[in-house]
């Protein structure tokens, strides 16, 4: 129990110590926001779909989410290349509690950089529904944040070095987040495109906060937590054992 | 109290470890000496946990790291040749993760923590980040974190690289004390023959993946005719230089170091 804590608390200690990283990675979110939020609102209000602003930022909200948890997970990476994966690697320590430690921390830090951006997302004109509703918008933002450590761990344990890491960006988070439904409504989209919306976990999280955030749900608040509590499951085993496997 | 037997590890067709056999008892001092690239690394890999051998057996206490990992892990302790620290931690951090990762009690931790680290004259910058340690500083907390836990077996690759001569005196010491008051196997690696004269109890001479030699120093020089160690050592090895391949890690490093300049 205390190895998975202090390694939840390495992992805050290294977010709330990266001050400029931190900032900077805000900057994409604030980018969506503005530039989707406002500079597509009219086309969106004419459409009589309403305010996008509304619309987008719980959006907005996982996509930070989301990266922030899938880049924690490839910080495996890192710490292989700096040498300290080795020091924990080597402990007489089930690795299980190593990857706990490490999955939970990464998913604590996306939560706050997911918390950083809904304050934005308030400066900026976003109105949630109900006050009431936050705690199950943060409960989302867990499940989204569990989801994809676990992925980024898994990743992470089977890449050898950075040279991958590209092609997981172009590839792999670029197309979870493009494909969720975070800029667009899922209804009356085209076969394929509502084939890839439904494969993509994200797209569960989003309409969570979606739902949580401003009342439009899309699936239901029992399936999106069941569709991202058992793809969770999923990438935890799957990131367990690939991280059981690591050798130096 | 560690057994190794027609150990090989290949990497492709390369054989960084090629048939390598030795004994080492318990409460031992055993060096293992040995050019660049001869499978010095390689081997303390396999040895604990990091590598899965190609072919040939291990047994650390009696224990096959392949199938019992965990109960081999806890019973060595280990100073890597290469940075293993987290850089944007503090040095207390870093020893304080270390402690609880080998469940050190806390008080025994917090009194060892401060013993190790006035030892090693880091007491003072105990709350300084690491990345701010100049090369020599985070080499000696990499000893200091080493010796927080009274491991069974201890092993040392390369740790005295980048020391100066007291902080190198001061590990030496605290190794033969460990080893003479709670029985600890030592298991070393160094490029100091001087080093392995003056605490080993055994020496194996390593090269090209294959044992050249094996046995107390006075015996390595009277098989070779020398009168010192080095001359023992580079009479079993020769005397070309290696270049030991960069990986993909070092390569990295490169990169880093480049960017933050």
């Amino acid at each position: 129990m205390s190895v998975i804590y202090i390694l939840w608390l390495r992992e805050l200690k290294r977010y709330s110590r990266s001050r400029a990283q931190v900032f900077a990675s805000l900057g994409s979110p604030v980018l969506y926001l503005i530039a989707f939020g406002f500079g597509l609102g009219p086309v969106f209000q004419r459409a009589g779909q309403g305010s996008y602003l509304q619309f987008v930022a719980p959006g907005v909200i996982g996509m930070s989410v989301l990266f922030a948890s899938i880049f924690s997970g490839i910080g495996l990476l890192w710490d292989r290349q700096f040498g300290f994966l080795k020091e924990t690697l080597v402990a007489p320590v089930p690795r299980l509690h190593i990857m706990i430690g490490r999955t939970l921390g990464g998913a604590t830090v996306s939560m706050l950089q997911g918390s950083l951006v809904l304050i934005l997302c308030l400066i900026a004109g976003f109105r949630p529904a109900h006050i009431t509703d936050i705690p199950l918008a943060v409960m989302f933002m867990a499940l989204i944040a569990i989801v994809f450590a676990a992925l980024g761990t898994a990743i992470g344990s089977t890449l050898q070095n950075m040279q991958g890491f590209q092609l997981i960006m172009n590839f792999l988070v670029m197309p979870i987040f493009m494909l969720s439904g975070a800029l667009f409504p899922l209804a009356n989209l085209p076969v394929g495109l509502t084939v890839a919306t439904r494969v993509d976990p994200l797209t569960y999280g989003i309409d969570g906060l979606r739902g949580a955030f401003i009342g439009l749900w899309y699936f239901s608040l029992p399936a999106d937590v069941l569709v991202l509590g058992g793809v969770a499951s999923v990438f935890l085993v799957l990131g367990a054992r690939a991280f059981s496997r690591i050798q130096i | 109290m560690i057994r190794v037997e027609s150990l090989v590890k290949k990497f492709g067709d390369l054989s960084a470890v090629d048939g390598v056999s030795f004994d080492v008892g318990a409460g031992e001092i055993f060096a293992f000496l040995g050019p660049n690239g001869a499978g010095k690394t390689t081997t303390i890999q396999m040895l604990t946990t990091l590598l899965v051998p190609t072919s040939g057996t291990i047994a650390i206490d009696g224990l096959d790291p392949r199938t019992r990992a965990h109960e081999v892990r806890r019973r060595f302790g280990i100073v890597f040749q290469d940075p293993s620290l987290d850089s944007e931690l503090t040095a207390y951090e870093n020893m304080e993760l270390h402690g609880v990762l080998y469940h050190v009690p806390r008080r025994i931790r917090t009194e060892r923590i401060e013993r190790l680290l006035t030892l090693f004259e880091l007491w003072d910058r105990r709350k300084t980040l690491v990345k701010q340690f100049s090369g020599g500083m985070k080499r000696r907390l990499e000893i200091a974190r080493g010796l927080l836990h009274t491991p069974k077996i201890l092993f040392l690759d390369e740790p005295t690289l980048g020391l100066d001569p007291q902080s190198r005196n001061q590990l030496w010491t605290h190794v033969k004390h460990l080893n003479e008051t709670e029985g600890v196997t030592v298991f070393l690696t160094t490029h100091y023959m001087d080093e392995a004269d003056r605490v080993a109890h055994r020496i194996a001479i390593i090269d090209h993946g294959r044992l050249v030699a094996q046995g107390t120093a006075q015996q390595l020089k009277q098989q070779t005719n020398t009168d010192s160690l080095e001359h023992a050592f580079l009479a079993l090895t020769g005397s070309t230089i290696r270049d030991e391949r960069a990986d993909a890690a070092d390569q990295m490093r490169q990169v880093v170091r480049m960017w933050r300049r």
